[in-house]
């Protein structure tokens, strides 16, 4: 390289090239372009300080290595091996069951052209068909009622120019408050701008017992997102369904009316239904960021 | 390969994440056995998964939380600005651990997670961003904080009257007093 020699401390430093605590990081992590690298190397060349920092860093990265790295080298516990497996028939049957249910008693898509027409995905690559077997269950599960009621108010108020929303995005907090309010529960609105969706506002709507709740997106060519969030769900609809025996809620599952597609899933006492006449693909990214966020502390 | 098994591939990740999180062994498969399941209750979001690895992380790091929160876990979350002493082992108890472990114990919970993700996985920040779903300021900012406050305990481990040894010389041992 043709770099001029420095002299030796203090060395003149051309603020511009002085690395911020961030690149200092990224030069550890070599997440640094490789022009930037070489000068970060440079300018740490004179910096004892700096350089010893640097290098504790990198002294950590290679102890949490040395000390963990060996359990990638111990044979996979039994019990995990099977966790990883698909899980068996019978228990894939109970998560589907609610959707082969739905086929089986015919769809309600009364208010929308078209029919409802739900769509087994739980397992990945499985097929878009229900076991026969579960289709002779008796009950039409209430989370199929839920996500066809997700639908319906979808379809109704996205069209909405005017008053798409009771409570628009600018008032978040009251939103937010009111809807805790009424539901009974803690409500949050989850962000969505990193899957292209911004916040319009919400609404209160009945649901089959009580109120639930309507958060409305639009994306940047205006189609509109809404997630739909009941708290009346629990125990019945995931009880009837057999699908969460043991465990908190549902699978995510998934549901089409005529256009709208929608993503649902019971979790704890909520139901969450995402509906969008969008791809699954954008679906399930939103459905997924929306889960982490519920989740989140 | 993996047809019947497409998570089998990430299980020893998964593991060694989970080993250098949780507390004991015994917590850190049940971290990855739970984490395994929610994978497959969710697998109808696969499709839309971009980073697999991110997405069955993350999955992890909110069961962890989870846990953190009811307590199952022997570790303590702490926050930066709580005084050392008052989360140091039991002063009538004389523990022998191991430096980087201990050190690493002492972290809080948020800057251990963004520490490990760049260590053990070498994920990019912008992968330990979508991971922990949060901004990559706030990656940032743990990992700083993480590394120097691992650096000055590591530093005060090394200075402690017991289990002097040599830089490199595998894995060391003192006594908390």
């Amino acid at each position: 390289m043709n770099r001029p020699p420095v002299p030796p401390s203090p060395p003149p430093v051309d603020p511009a090239v002085a690395p911020t605590d961030v690149e200092l990081h990224g030069y550890v992590d070599e997440q640094l372009t490789p022009e930037r690298r070489r000068e970060v190397e440079a300018w740490l060349a004179h910096r004892p300080a700096e350089a010893e920092r640097v290098e504790a860093w990198r002294a950590q990265k290679r102890e949490l290595r040395a000390l963990f790295d060996p359990v990638l080298d111990e044979p996979v516990p039994p019990a995990l091996a099977r966790a990883a497996r698909r899980p068996a028939r019978g228990m894939l049957g109970a998560l589907v069951a609610g959707i082969a249910i739905a086929v089986a008693s015919g769809s309600a898509g009364w208010l929308l052209r078209g029919s409802m027409t739900p769509v087994d995905r739980v397992a990945a690559g499985g097929e878009a068909r229900p076991d026969p077997v579960d289709a002779a269950a008796p009950a039409r599960p209430a989370d199929v009622d839920f996500a066809e009621r997700a639908a319906v108010a979808h379809a109704v108020y996205t069209p909405e120019v005017r008053r798409p929303v009771e409570v628009d995005a600018a008032h978040e907090d009251q939103l937010v408050a009111w809807l805790s309010k009424r539901m009974g529960a803690q409500m949050k609105a989850p962000h969505l701008q990193a899957q292209g969706y911004e916040l319009e506002g919400g609404r209160l709507l009945p649901g089959e017992h009580g109120p639930v709740a309507q958060f409305m997106y639009r994306d940047e060519a205006g189609h509109r997102l809404t997630l739909y969030v009941s708290n009346e769900i629990a125990g019945r609809g995931a009880a009837a369904s057999g699908a969460s025996a043991g465990t908190q809620g549902t699978g995510f599952r998934f549901l089409r009316a005529d256009k709208v597609n929608v993503f649902y899933w019971v979790d704890g006492p909520f139901g969450y239904a995402i509906s969008a006449e969008a791809d699954r693909g954008t679906l399930a990214r939103v459905s997924d960021a929306v889960y982490r966020q519920m989740e989140a502390p | 390969m993996f047809d019947d098994a497409p998570l089998l591939p990430w299980v020893p990740r998964l593991r060694r994440y989970a080993h250098a999180l949780a507390g004991s062994r015994e917590d850190a498969d049940d971290l990855v056995q739970d984490t395994l399941e929610r994978a497959w209750a969710r697998a109808a979001l696969w499709r839309g998964v971009v980073d697999m690895r991110a997405w069955l992380f993350g999955i992890m790091h909110n069961l962890h939380v989870d846990r953190l929160r009811k307590g199952r876990l022997a570790t303590v979350p702490i926050d930066a600005r709580t005084p050392e002493e008052a989360v140091a082992p039991a002063q009538d108890e004389r523990l022998a651990v191991r430096d980087l472990q201990a050190a690493l114990d002492r972290l809080p919970a948020d800057q251990r997670e963004v520490l490990l993700l760049v260590a053990l996985e070498d994920m990019s920040y912008a992968d330990i961003a979508r991971t922990l779903g949060i901004p990559i300021g706030t990656v940032m900012s743990r990992l700083s904080r993480g590394r120097e406050r691992l650096r000055g305990l590591l530093a005060e481990g090394a200075t402690a009257p017991a289990g002097q040894s040599g830089p490199g010389a595998g894995p060391r041992f003192k006594v908390v007093k």
